[in-house]
């Protein structure tokens, strides 16, 4: 697989350059789209992104380095986002991460032998009134129990599945 | 009390998000107002000065002063940053305001950049924001659609767009300046203050940064008029605020109240006590960083940033935790050391070491293998740190640890061994509090 965006995609990176006054400062963007298409920012999907912002590729490192949301390493299909700060501890966090360990078999940072499932623990998510909450993939869900992460893993099963 | 719902009033609007619903209730009139009668930026700045609102972010800056900085008539662009980054634990009202009200905020922002005379508005939010961005980018749409921004907005002459950024799961960023460290491209670094981001900002141009809440006031101010919104809170801190509490509280949620309202009244009366009906134990008032509170500081405080800071603590982003009498509080500490030392981004050595010093003793105390020497030197690291850095991250890391431990020593103690002289000698806890 050569490390290229579709022609369409390329164009859309022109028109994000055009929200900045620096092309640089597209970088957020253009490295999720890359993320959407090449599943994560390895090194050579990192060689693309600075040769399409004029950027060295050292630079495009430390970036994608630093923040949690960009995927320096592949993770399975969903990822489960559980938050485990204070609010969510009080709550519970720390049942619900046993819970996984049981039905998944993973602990927090590893991904199911079918690739299907990573779980990560992770900072506060800005719901702490829906405590305890975990994101799967972009959907957050709230006031979660054993059983109610139960039925949002079958959920989200079943669209993997199809 | 009951709430003073001012921005709740728009949340709570049935379908709130969306243009229509938002001008029925009255959206857009200020902005139409300000522009219709031709108003200049000091009659705006000194509605917001009088009205005495504050920065609701967390640090509580007077906002009419803040745009008074921006340097008029120079050269070249200004901007208008909205800090949508709301990252702070115990912290979730600005995604109330961006999911249930977001042109609201959209209003406020335009005011702000016509103010400012800022061309762009760079709205930067939070990347697990995912249904929230989604909801902002088609106000965007809408709000150019009906002619509210873009160029000559409601034949105002001026030209303002509004951008969407996301953010990618960095807690610092919420820190101005390395918010705009992270909108120009880079990691999120902050920057060393002055130059201030009003005279040196985003891109090297003036900038002001808000928080969305703050913004999101701004029209009801001038819908309201100052004298109503300062009349709400007490002295020097005008108007309502959104709390958000969260933890042992038998209703968590947000909570529209004046600022200065009894934190005993939030606690008690708006979210129904505690929890199964145990007895309280502590409070953060504003957030993680700030100085926990023990059951009897909570009971008799009241929730404006001067009180707060008269104790010690801080109001910070409004976002209390409420904890009750079986809470751990030693896991919990160790918890929001973790959260420090994960998030902080390794430019001062102070904060970068200290922030994992302090989260691999409390992990030992956590783990039953600390010792008495462990909390003083825990809370020695933490002075080190604080006021030695770039950014107030540092500070927000020390502060609960110094907090916890001048507050609940003792449930540190209990949890902790003799302290260690040397090998073979061994300081009894008595001995060691002799000493």
């Amino acid at each position: 697989m050569s490390v290229r965006m579709s022609d369409e995609d390329e164009k859309k990176i022109t028109e994000l350059i055009g929200h900045y006054p620096q092309k640089r400062a597209a970088i957020g963007d253009v490295l999720y789209m890359a993320q959407q298409n090449f599943g994560h920012l390895g090194p050579e999907v990192e060689l693309y992104v600075a040769g399409l912002l004029d950027l060295p590729v050292t630079y495009v490192h430390q970036v994608v380095s630093f923040y949690n949301m960009y995927l320096q390493n592949p993770v399975g299909r969903n990822l489960i986002m559980l938050c485990d700060n204070v609010s969510c501890t009080l709550c519970g966090a720390s049942g619900l991460v046993e819970h996984l360990a049981k039905k998944l078999g993973i602990g927090p940072g590893e991904t199911t032998k079918d690739d299907k499932f990573t779980l990560w623990t992770v900072e506060c998510l800005g719901a702490c009134e829906l405590a305890p909450c975990v994101m799967i993939g972009e959907k957050l869900y709230g006031r979660m129990t054993p059983e109610k992460l139960d039925e949002a893993l079958d959920a989200v099963e079943q669209t993997d599945d199809a | 009390m009951p709430e003073v719902k001012l921005i709740k009033r728009f949340i709570e609007t049935e379908n709130g998000h969306r243009l229509r619903e938002f001008e029925s209730a009255g959206g857009y009139g200020s902005l139409r107002k300000i522009i219709g009668e031709g108003w200049d930026a000091q009659q705006v700045i000194d509605i917001l000065k009088a009205s005495n609102l504050r920065g609701l972010g967390g640090a509580g800056f007077p906002t009419g002063l803040k745009w008074s900085f921006v340097p008029k008539d120079i050269e070249g662009p200004k901007y208008l940053v909205v800090n949508a980054d709301e990252s702070e634990p115990g912290t979730f009202k600005d995604r109330h305001i961006i999911s249930g009200a977001p042109h609201l905020l959209i209003e406020g922002a335009v005011i702000a950049a016509f103010c400012i005379e800022a061309e762009d508005i760079y709205i930067y939010i939070r990347g697990e924001y995912y249904e929230p961005a989604r909801i902002m980018e088609q106000a965007i749409e809408e709000a150019a659609e009906a002619g509210y921004i873009g160029e000559d907005f409601l034949g105002s002459g001026h030209t303002v767009r509004v951008h969407l950024h996301r953010g990618a799961g960095a807690y610092i960023c919420g820190e101005e300046t390395a918010l705009l460290s992270s909108l120009e491209g880079g990691k999120g670094w902050p920057k060393l203050k002055p130059p201030f981001p009003a005279i040196k900002g985003l891109f090297g141009k003036p900038t002001i940064v808000n928080n969305v809440e703050t913004l999101s006031q701004v029209p009801i101010i001038l819908d309201k008029g100052a004298e109503y919104f300062a009349s709400l809170g007490i002295e020097r801190n005008g108007g309502t605020r959104l709390f958000g509490v969260s933890g042992h509280v038998k209703r968590t949620g947000i909570y529209e109240l004046p600022l200065g309202t009894p934190m005993k009244e939030l606690i008690y009366e708006h979210c129904g006590g505690i929890r199964n009906d145990r007895k309280l134990k502590a409070v953060i008032p504003g957030g993680s960083s700030c100085p926990v509170l023990t059951a009897e500081q909570a009971a008799s405080i009241n929730m404006d940033f001067d009180s707060l800071a008269g104790i010690g603590s801080m109001l910070g982003s409004g976002g209390l935790i409420v904890m009750d009498e079986t809470t751990d509080l030693v896991q919990i500490l160790w918890r929001i050391c973790r959260f420090y030392a994960f998030e902080s981004c390794g430019q001062c050595t102070p904060c970068r070491e200290g922030t994992g010093w302090m989260t691999r003793i409390m992990e030992r105390i956590a783990k039953g293998e600390g010792t008495v020497q462990d909390i003083d030197d825990l809370k020695e690291v933490a002075e080190q740190i604080m006021g030695n850095t770039v950014c107030p991250l540092g500070d927000a890391a020390a502060l609960p640890v110094v907090s916890f431990l001048s507050k609940f020593r003792a449930d540190f103690e209990a949890q902790v061994g003799p302290r260690r002289v040397h090998a073979g000698a061994v300081v009894t806890q008595a001995e060691a509090e002799e000493n």
